[in-house]
């Protein structure tokens, strides 16, 4: 097929993956402060904590495109700067520093190795650095290891050397550290597997006696020489190394953690073991041994101590005593390991330590969580545990050791930092009837599951709502003089009269300021040094500083209808069309221009500029007229009211504002006319500061109502609010400086001004209905805001009711006690020893038991209760696998609840005891369920749907359609379509889209008259399918577990003929092609994306916009698929990527092209996040780029901004 | 025939550099093993289906990660007894 023809979508992400692969800790700015540095997918993002405030704050993000697998800080001997180094899936050691004055990450090396991609046996999967900064090791999961010497060179740069190789083929690695040996040659531990003996002995002997090694390797440096050392056998389960400090701060060597035990080993050291302490509780297993999941070591002024996760979330502090001489100095050598339990926090990735006393946990799952430490847990109850009662020989086994677990005494937690992952499950609905839908989002595992509602907007701080006597119309702040830091008046008008408030410790009402308060105000304007102006319909009030007034009134049979002010000018439109013009006077008069401009129609509103630092006016005057144009007319001396241009419009303009913001295409400000108009739209256009022309105008509809411009200030920078049917907040984005026009989490306002005082600084202050509101942005970073309502399990599936406005969550939990056994355990536990204390299982986990399920059905109403309205746990070891509302024929089209199970389910490998599907009513507007009945089936249905007033499920390779009965489901139909296992359904018609867990899609019709179903197209690609979407009758989209994104069409010739009349005997009988069915799908795009996209949704997510295609992703990722309209724009992304690809090649050395054709060639996919890093390019760069594909700057921004305004955020 | 011997020596160089690399003999343990290392090699340096995995069993993703290596230990199981 011609390329020409084919469909190209624009692959763009709405909000980065959220999930902590691994977080660094380091003075990555070189200077005394720490920063955070994380990985979450292919983002790299680098974190201020602030220790005054207890935040975390997100300074910098930057897609390297490729897969980080491991991150390491190191910093030369004698620097203050630390360095990061990156193993990725290119194939290569990239060394970056991050550049604070940019705020850019730069690349100083990157050294090819190996081959690109995640291999078995190239390096990137392990890293350990020397603590000195001497030498890094980076390692693959089996043989390779290869060891980088860094160095500086006169200049004072970083160097690298080639790869020394300390290759051991047919060797696992399970774990690598460097080891602290001061300035002695560095030195790497290793936990390493050889399985070579094994792979030879037919008996199984030889795997039975496989040792698991602790090996050193050392860097000569003299010799340029690795060698491996020392070798010592551990214990067989060990699966964790940590490094213990040397040199003067201790005795070097590592911490091995195994399975129920942590042993110190060193080359020159005897063993000293301890065993993790297990938790005690009437729910508890006493048997069940802990692994090492977590840890961090943290060095303070000659003293250390490590932090060891276990699985169950439980902090242990470890620390080491040392022998003292006979002078009570320490000598280095070891004397025992003490361990005991610290505190719980979330199960973390990753655990740091900061010096200003914090301790930042990456959780596996859901919310990130910052503590202040509160003590070191030194001076406690809790019962240590010393190396000196337990061998150290690993195979005397230990005696157990038990600790109570409770709340937390010795970490505050100070911040939580929002994470979606992982993101199991979402749907975009618009519940609360606003103007564009919200996404709802299922997310986080065990007792920290959540179900979240997404909504776009920015958050809110009121301070002060209070009612008015009666309805104001407008309301302003203004200073007195000039040089005041802040506002002293709040104007308010009225229908007929002005009220104005003063600031101060409390607002209250003056009335002897000069402004006449029986007429309404179209103005306020502080004017020059120390003056004031009202401007109401009958004429400019001029208030002195001495409380004189010089009244100029508007002419007789006219009044004032807009008018527009800033510090020296003054502009005013008369009801006839005339424009009055004013400048102050170097005496402080206002002086009127001696000519009146008359206008074509009627004056709708004005605006004058601010005048910029160093000028004595704004060169221009903006001009709306109800004819549906906006003229810019000069203010020049010689040219005074004179045209410059002319903008015509789709509707008369019902405000304007011209305003100097900050801008990306330029690198500096730039003067913009914002346009609203009186249906809703808004405009922005450029406005040259010479000659007045207006350009590069960007538009977007924002509410039913006449749109309001008001110029504020947010967060140190100007910024728009534009009033509509919803408020507005029009800024630069903080990281690329390209304009973002975001709706504010808030009540709709009629009018709204800047406000400032001592106690809010930049506020706002707004008028809704009768209520005086003052509030201020305390974020521009994060414009998605997250609701969230706790749920019990990990959430597998979910459900919205067809009419409520409620959805259906189905949870389970693997290897977790139901409720019913710990009540029962409880009980028992009660009558032997009256211990019946219950963990609170959001802060520590369930208890856990191999084999048990704990699975629930929850209602979730998000809207008004904002919470869980209702639970049905399940019993008897069931797990729910699959949900479905179906409308069923046979009972006058009732919709029921269908709940797929498994019993006794094993994950790994997959076995079940059969499955059930069961059946409940919705009673009370469905807010709680009825149990009807549940029937049994061989296999776990793990996909349902209602198809054509009956139930349709999935139960293993059988697709299978039911009835309702009496006393359980009645099978009507069924037969085998898909080789494997069916895990998704779809359906339109009577055409069924029948998803395989490896197998791709089948399309399958369901023939009525004959009642048999015949698929009849499948794919030719064997694709591990999550979760499917269908795009429109022929095509679908899906994504699979390895993190692509495809879609498929069926053939239009075979789609018709699949839906013919007649009996389907020609389906039936149609031979088919290589064991599948006769025709094969189309691949239509493909795209790898990292992300396991979890579901696909077709859907529109803003008011007016286009439909796009949303998936969520299992790291948090929301992303979105936009279909392009003309070719133009196709070859015009296409060379913008091509460009951005050789021009800003990815940061960790990963080929743009070949990251994005991950496990098949990208196809029909543009990818926008590539395209949206042209914001963040320098401006040389970016002016190279635009000079290649000839436009300009400006257009390319405008053109990439675009893509993403017009459908999404 | 000197082409031949180059060939044999390119082959003898990547099989001991990339691991897996294949020649005429290869039995179907040695495939399968291959396969099996290969496959859970790719899980643990893939971060999505590391957590995609762990959160399915129920289990933290660094003890997913080292029951997977230790299943690379094992292979493909026992080698086949070999026939003299």
């Amino acid at each position: 097929m011609a390329t020409t023809s084919h469909m190209f979508m624009y692959s763009l992400t709405i909000q980065p993956p959220t999930a902590v692969t691994q977080a660094i800790l380091g003075q990555f700015a070189g200077t005394k402060e720490q920063q955070i540095v994380t990985a979450s997918g292919s983002k790299l993002t680098i974190h201020r904590p602030d220790p005054t405030q207890g935040k975390v704050t997100p300074l910098f993000s930057q897609d390297v495109f490729g897969i980080i697998r491991s991150l390491s800080a190191f910093r030369l001997a004698g620097s203050n700067k630390d360095y990061i180094i990156i193993g990725s899936d290119s194939g290569r050691i990239t060394v970056i520093e991050y550049v604070p004055s940019q705020n850019r990450f730069s690349r100083i090396h990157l050294e090819t190795f190996g081959k690109s991609g995640v291999r078995r046996v190239i390096p990137g999967q392990y890293l350990a650095v020397d603590p000195k900064g001497r030498a890094c090791l980076i390692a693959s999961v089996e043989k390779n290891k290869l060891v980088y010497v860094l160095n500086r060179n006169s200049q004072a740069e970083l160097t690298i050397s080639s790869p020394l190789e300390a290759h051991k083929p047919q060797t696992l690695v399970f774990a690598m550290t460097a080891l602290d040996v001061g300035y002695e040659n560095p030195i790497f531990a290793a936990l390493e597997v050889d399985y070579s003996e094994s792979d030879q002995d037919p008996t199984g002997q030889a795997f039975e006696e496989v040792e698991k090694l602790l090996v050193y390797y050392e860097l000569d440096l003299g010799l340029n020489h690795v060698v491996r050392k020392w070798v010592d056998p551990v214990d067989r389960t060990s699966t964790m190394l940590f490094q213990v400090p040397g040199g003067a701060d201790g005795p070097s060597g590592v911490l091995v953690c195994a399975e129920d035990s942590v042993t110190y080993r060193h080359s020159n050291q005897d063993a000293f073991r301890v065993p993790i302490p297990r938790r005690k509780g009437p729910t508890e297993n006493p048997e069940r041994k802990r692994y090492i999941t977590a840890g961090v070591m943290h060095k303070m002024r000659g003293a250390f101590f490590f932090l060891l996760q276990t699985e169950d979330g439980d902090l242990f502090k470890l620390t080491i005593d040392m022998v003292e001489d006979d002078n009570g100095q320490l000598t280095g050598e070891v004397k025992r390991l003490k361990i005991k339990y610290f505190d719980t926090v979330p199960v973390a990735s990753s655990l740091l330590i900061l010096k200003s006393g914090f301790l930042y946990v990456a959780s596996e799952a859901g919310n990130h969580d910052f503590y202040q430490f509160e003590k070191l847990g030194d001076d406690d109850e809790e019962i240590e545990f010393s190396s000196e009662s337990f061998s150290a020989d690993p195979s005397v086994p230990l005696e157990p050791v038990y600790f109570q677990p409770r709340s937390s005494e010795n970490l505050n937690l100070v911040e939580t930092i929002n994470s979606l992952n992982p993101l199991i499950d979402s749907k975009i609905a618009n519940l609360s009837e606003e103007d564009a839908p919200q996404i709802y989002t299922i997310s986080g595992a065990g007792a920290r599951s959540t179900f979240r509602t997404l909504k776009h907007g920015l958050e809110v701080s009121e301070i002060v709502d209070s009612e008015l006597p009666s309805v104001p119309s407008a309301v302003w702040t203004t200073k007195l003089t000039r040089g005041d830091e802040f506002d002293a008046y709040i104007i308010l008008s009225f229908a007929n009269g002005t009220l104005v408030l003063s600031i101060g410790e409390t607002v209250e009402e003056v009335t002897d300021t000069g402004f006449l308060s029986s007429a309404p105000t179209l103005a306020v304007q502080q004017l020059g040094e120390d003056s004031l102006i009202q401007i109401h319909p009958r004429g400019i009030r001029h208030i002195m500083v001495d409380r004189r007034v010089n009244e100029w009134p508007a002419p007789q049979h006219r009044s004032i209808v807009a008018a527009a002010t800033n510090e020296r000018q003054v502009a005013v439109a008369l009801s006839s069309g005339e424009i009055v013009y004013f400048e102050m006077d170097s005496d402080g008069t206002l002086a009127e221009y001696d000519e009146r401009r008359q206008m074509s129609g009627t004056v709708t509103c004005l605006s004058l500029g601010e005048v910029s630092e160093g000028r004595v006016r704004s060169a221009f005057l903006a001009v709306g007229c109800d004819d549906s144009t906006v003229r810019i007319l000069s203010l020049d001396p010689d040219s005074t009211l004179e045209n410059k241009s002319v903008q015509a419009l789709t509707a008369a303009p019902s405000a304007l504002n011209i305003m100097s913001m900050s801008d990306s295409s330029s690198g500096g400000t730039t003067l913009y006319l914002h346009i609203g108009l009186y249906s809703g739209v808004y405009l922005r256009t450029v406005l040259d500061e010479v000659t007045g022309e207006l350009s590069d105008t960007r538009t977007r509809f924002l509410g039913s109502k006449p749109v309001k411009l008001f110029q504020v200030s947010v967060k140190g920078q100007t910024a728009v609010l534009a009033l509509s049917s919803r408020p507005w907040l029009g800024y630069s984005d903080i990281q690329t400086k390209g304009f973002m026009l975001t709706p504010l989490d808030y009540v709709p306002l009629e009018w709204g001004w800047n406000f400032s005082s001592e106690q809010c600084v930049e506020g706002m202050v707004g008028i809704q209905g009768q209520n005086l509101r003052i509030f201020s942005i305390e974020k521009l970073d994060n414009n998605m805001l997250q609701q969230s309502i706790p749920l019990s399990y990990t959430p597998r599936r979910f459900l919205k009711h067809p009419e409520q406005p409620l959805f259906y969550i189905i949870e389970s939990d693997n290897n977790v006690l139901s409720p019913s056994t710990r009540a029962k355990l409880l009980e028992d536990s009660k009558a032997r020893t009256g211990d019946e204390t219950v963990l609170p299982p959001e802060e520590f986990g369930y208890p856990r038991a191999s084999g048990h399920w704990a699975s629930c059905i929850q209602v979730v109403d998000p809207v008004h209760a904002k919470a869980v309205v209702s639970t049905i746990e399940l019993e008897e070891n069931e797990a729910a696998v699959s949900i479905a509302a179906v409308p069923f024929a046979s009972q006058d089209d009732e919709t029921f609840l269908v709940v797929g199970t498994a019993k006794d389910m094993a994950v790994n490998p997959l076995s079940s005891a059969g499955g059930y599907i069961h059946i409940y009513r919705f009673q009370e507007d469905g807010r709680e369920l009825e149990f009807i009945h549940k029937t049994k089936v061989e296999d776990p249905p793990l996909a349902l749907l209602g198809f054509q007033g009956r139930l349709v499920a999935g139960i293993g390779s059988l697709l299978r359609i039911y009835d309702l009965g009496m006393k359980q489901l009645l099978r009507k139909c069924h037969a085998q379509v898909v080789p494997k296992t069916i895990v998704g359904l779809q359906t339109q018609g009577s055409r069924i889209v029948v998803s395989d867990v490896r197998e791709s899609v089948t399309y399958v019709v369901y023939k009525y008259q004959e009642n048999v179903l015949i698929p009849f197209v499948d794919d030719s690609v064997s694709r591990w399918t999550t979760s499917t979407a269908m795009v429109d009758y022929e095509t679908v989209a899906g994504g699979d577990k390895f993190g692509n994104i495809w879609l498929l069409r069926c053939p239009k010739k075979i789609s018709e003929q699949a839906d013919e009349d007649g009996s389907g005997a020609h389906l039936i009988h149609e031979r088919g092609y290589l064991h599948g069915t006769p025709n094969r799908l189309e691949l239509m795009i493909h795209v790898y994306t990292q992300d396991i996209p979890t579901s696909l949704h077709k859907t529109q997510l803003v008011a007016g916009g286009r439909d796009i295609l949303v998936w969520s992703g299992f790291q948090g990722t929301i992303g979105m698929l936009v279909p392009f309209i003309g070719r133009e724009d196709v070859d015009f992304f296409q060379n913008l990527e091509m460009q951005l690809a050789a021009q800003n090649p990815p940061l960790a050395g990963r080929d743009h092209l070949i990251y994005r054709s991950y496990y098949a060639p990208v196809k029909g996919v543009i990818d926008g996040d590539l395209c949206e890093t042209y914001f963040l390019l320098s401006n040389d760069t970016k002016m190279m780029i635009a000079a290649e594909l000839d436009r300009s700057v400006r257009e390319i921004e405008r053109k990439i901004s675009d893509m993403r305004t017009r459908v999404a955020y | 025939m000197a082409d031949k011997l180059r060939t044999l020596q390119n082959l003898e160089a990547m099989q001991a550099r990339y691991v897996g690399t294949g020649h005429a003999d290869t039995t179907k343990y040695e495939w399968v093993s291959n396969i099996v290392r290969d496959s859970y090699a790719s899980y643990i340096g893939h971060p999505p289906m590391l957590s995609y995995m762990a959160v399915g069993m129920g289990e933290p993703r660094e003890k997913v990660r080292a029951m997977m290596i230790e299943k690379m230990v094992r292979g493909a199981g026992n080698p086949p007894e070999t026939q003299e």
